[in-house]
């Protein structure tokens, strides 16, 4: 791994076990944090963690993620104080249940909001000021989206079409960027099962598929400190998985209870 | 984020040999320790903090109730490297507390043999590592803790402040409450090395010698003995030495792990001869290198993490491990006693380790440490055999004035632990009445 400068990230949804894990390892090479999500008190719990695990400086901002109005303005904030801004790493989503998206509006609704319409502008908003920053250790974006996103299937596909649109646009934003010199790097992680407090009441059938979030973690800082793909399974064997449930015809596919 | 409790069967602790169905929820933040408590009350059923799951036997199961995992408290609090103190949530694990306190130059006041232990989890057993000779237990570093209890109150407790709880607590066995968080007192280590001493232990007599001389001349002791060996050479083994080294560098042990045990090993793994050649080999592997050497912390305080779930090595029956300490005026009669009987019933271990505890008081109700000799013992569960030897071992124990240690027992009787830990009732009166263990149920018949 290369030793880079250390680098200063913005995390939005920073409270989710996967962000949490990924901050240790930035922190122990004394990054910079600009954490955000709604809880002030666990904000404040993950603050001192990282401090105590060799941040150079972390902030806290307490907000709702689906309120976009000001994305520019918190990223612009969070940048003049860490005094730069190389990362951005999106982590927030909510799974909610696909049989009450089915009859109540407002909660499909809400899982649409969440995980695709607010972060498609948290999104947008950090292409803007990434675009225009300099940054010795290389700017990414990095967001979390899910397999769930690879194919429409009965369990989950209100929460999947929504991933689906977040692979799209950072697809799209990692072609821009390919094409201009000197860009920062989009990268996707399409996320199969993490066992984390999201998933926590999910029965956890076929145990070997379940990575955890330090594991994800690993394959964040190597996404970030690496250049690489646009687009990552994680764990790696997700992409084969879903090789296998894209090609199945849907005769056959129609007839598997996934 | 959820409050709730899934049921899970097979749940063992680190001998492997109760294996019972629990509710097991997981704390993440201090506040869900609160909502886990009234779900446990809600559904009628007692509750007990569990950590890394190292202690051997029944302290940390609680069958028929539930648990509540402790592991997602593990966030650091405060770390002050001009005061040498560090604050920090009960669930992080040694091993992480000294990823972050070696490269500025501290190290843990006391550690036990395993890193993967919990901090709340050291403190609810008190536990002791090489250097107790001088620097006694763990929980005499423990600043003040923060105590949750199932009717609500949340309190910061320290020795000053509420000495009878504190002295509950540490070395409580996770009865008195669930530790949210701790501060402690840190040591300063001018590297991370070691600089050791190894050397031949002819026999029971000559590890008296020794250990006296040693213990005076050097921070770490420990002897690790042969117990298939018999007559004048019984007691034989190997003694090792050490203290902090300067200079060198102070950097961490690595994350990697070594190799696992995947599944349990067949029972036949473990039978007299490969015993007695796993003993020999080993004397012959740590006495080919004698004297002086310089070694990394892991190494010498950490041997067995290096092998993952080593626990399997004895077979799917587990094994229990059997931890005695001696009062000094008993101690060399009967620790040839012990080994005499280990020695005859070809039930010996792969580990035996004996060490001596100094003066300084335990600052625990229930704590194990006592001036004198500790003897530690795996033996494969091998059922009727192996209960009977170690009732005989615990009556040499008791006539000798010692007790046996809460964190590794899995089947000492109620007379046994009354009489060894008389202030036993006063760790019930204090104890959180929707906390129960199966060891506390045992040692105490209490329902619950
Ligand atoms: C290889 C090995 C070597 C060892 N060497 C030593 C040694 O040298 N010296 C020594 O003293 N011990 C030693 N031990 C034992 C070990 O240190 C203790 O059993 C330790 O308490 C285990 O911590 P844990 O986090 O795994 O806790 P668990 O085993 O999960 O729980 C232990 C007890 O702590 C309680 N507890 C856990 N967390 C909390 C909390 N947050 N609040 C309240 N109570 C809590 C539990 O209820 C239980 O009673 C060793 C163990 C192993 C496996």
């Amino acid at each position: 791994m290369t030793d880079n400068p250390a680098r200063k990230i913005v995390i939005l949804g920073a409270l989710s076990a996967m962000a949490v894990q990924s901050a240790r390892r930035f922190a122990a090479e004394g990054a910079s944090f600009t954490l955000v999500a709604r809880d002030t008190a666990l904000l404040e719990r993950e603050a001192q963690d990282l401090g105590a695990r060799g941040a150079a400086r972390v902030d806290i901002v307490a907000a709702d993620l689906t309120d976009t109005a000001d994305a520019d303005g918190l990223l612009r904030q969070a940048a003049g104080k860490m005094g730069g801004l190389d990362t951005v790493l999106l982590f927030y989503g909510v799974l909610g249940d696909q049989a009450r998206a089915e009859t109540d509006a407002d909660h499909a609704g809400t899982i649409i909001a969440v995980n695709y319409s607010s972060a498609a502008h948290w999104v947008l908003a950090a292409a803007r000021i990434l675009e225009q920053m300099d940054a010795p250790a290389g700017r990414v974006l990095l967001t979390a989206s899910s397999v769930a996103g690879d194919r429409g299937r009965r369990s989950n596909y209100v929460y999947g079409s929504a991933k689906a649109g977040l692979s799209v646009l950072m697809q799209g934003l990692a072609h821009k960027w390919a094409a201009m010199p000197n860009a920062p790097r989009a990268v996707n992680l399409r996320l199969g099962f993490v066992d984390t407090p999201m998933t926590a009441d999910v029965e956890k059938t076929a145990k070997p598929l379940w990575a955890t979030p330090e594991r994800i973690a690993l394959i964040v800082e190597r996404c970030v400190k690496r250049p690489g793909p646009p687009t990552v399974y994680a764990p790696w064997f997700w992409r084969w998985v879903m090789v296998l449930i894209r090609l199945m015809p849907s005769p056959v596919f129609n007839k598997v209870n996934l | 984020m959820s409050e709730r409790f899934h049921t899970e069967r097979g749940r063992r602790s680190w001998g492997r040999v109760v294996d019972a169905e629990h509710r097991i929820g997981r704390a993440q933040t201090p506040g869900s320790v609160e909502a886990l408590f009234a779900s446990a009350k809600a559904a009628g059923l007692s509750t007990l903090a569990f950590g890394l799951g190292r202690s051997y036997g029944d302290s940390n199961l609680n069958p028929g109730g539930s648990l509540i995992e402790t592991r997602g408290l593990d966030r650091f609090m405060a770390f002050d490297a001009a005061a040498g103190t560090l604050r920090a949530e009960a669930g992080v694990s040694l091993d992480e507390i000294l990823r972050v306190v070696v490269p500025a130059g501290f190290f843990l006041p006391t550690t036990p043999g395993s890193r993967f232990v919990t901090l709340g989890g050291a403190i609810a057993n008190d536990v002791h590592g090489k250097n107790h000779h001088g620097a006694g237990t763990f929980g005499r570093y423990v600043r003040s803790l923060t105590l949750a209890r199932s009717d609500g109150a949340v309190q910061r407790i320290s020795p000053e402040t509420h000495a009878e709880l504190f002295a509950a607590t540490v070395g409580g066995l996770g009865l008195t409450g669930i530790i949210l968080d701790a501060e402690i007192a840190l040591t300063a280590i001018p590297s991370a090395l070691i600089a050791q001493r190894v050397e031949a232990i002819r026999n029971v007599d000559h590890f008296f010698e020794l250990a006296e001389v040693r213990a005076a001349e050097h921070e770490h002791t420990v002897a690790w003995i042969d117990c298939t060996a018999q007559g004048d050479r019984l007691g034989q083994g190997v003694f090792s030495s050490g203290d902090w080294a300067s200079p060198g560098g102070h950097e961490a042990h690595s994350g990697r792990m070594g190799p696992s045990l995947p599944f349990d090993a067949p029972a036949m793994a473990l039978n007299p001869v490969t015993l007695r050649s796993f003993n020999a080999l080993y004397r012959w592997r740590q006495l080919s290198k004698p004297g002086l050497s310089t070694v990394h912390y892991s190494g010498f305080f950490y041997p067995l993490d290096a092998i993952g779930h080593w626990n399997r090595l004895y077979g799917p029956r587990g094994f229990y491990q059997y931890q005695s300490v001696i009062p000094f005026d008993q101690a060399r009669d009967a620790t040839r006693a012990m080994l005499e009987r280990i020695a005859r019933s070809g039930e010996g271990s792969f580990l035996a380790v004996l060490k001596t505890f100094g003066n300084t008081p335990s600052p625990g109700l229930l704590s194990f440490p006592m001036p004198g000799v500790t003897l530690a013992l795996d033996f494969a569960n091998h059922g009727a055999a192996t209960l009977a030897l170690m009732r005989d071992l615990d009556a040499i124990v008791l006539a000798a004035g010692g007790r046996l240690y809460p964190a590794k027992d899995g089947r000492m009787s109620a007379h046994a632990f009354q009489e060894s830990y008389p202030d036993w009732r006063k760790v019930e009166a204090l104890r959180d009445p929707l906390i129960s263990s199966a060891f506390w149920r045992r040692v105490t018949h209490h329902d619950g």
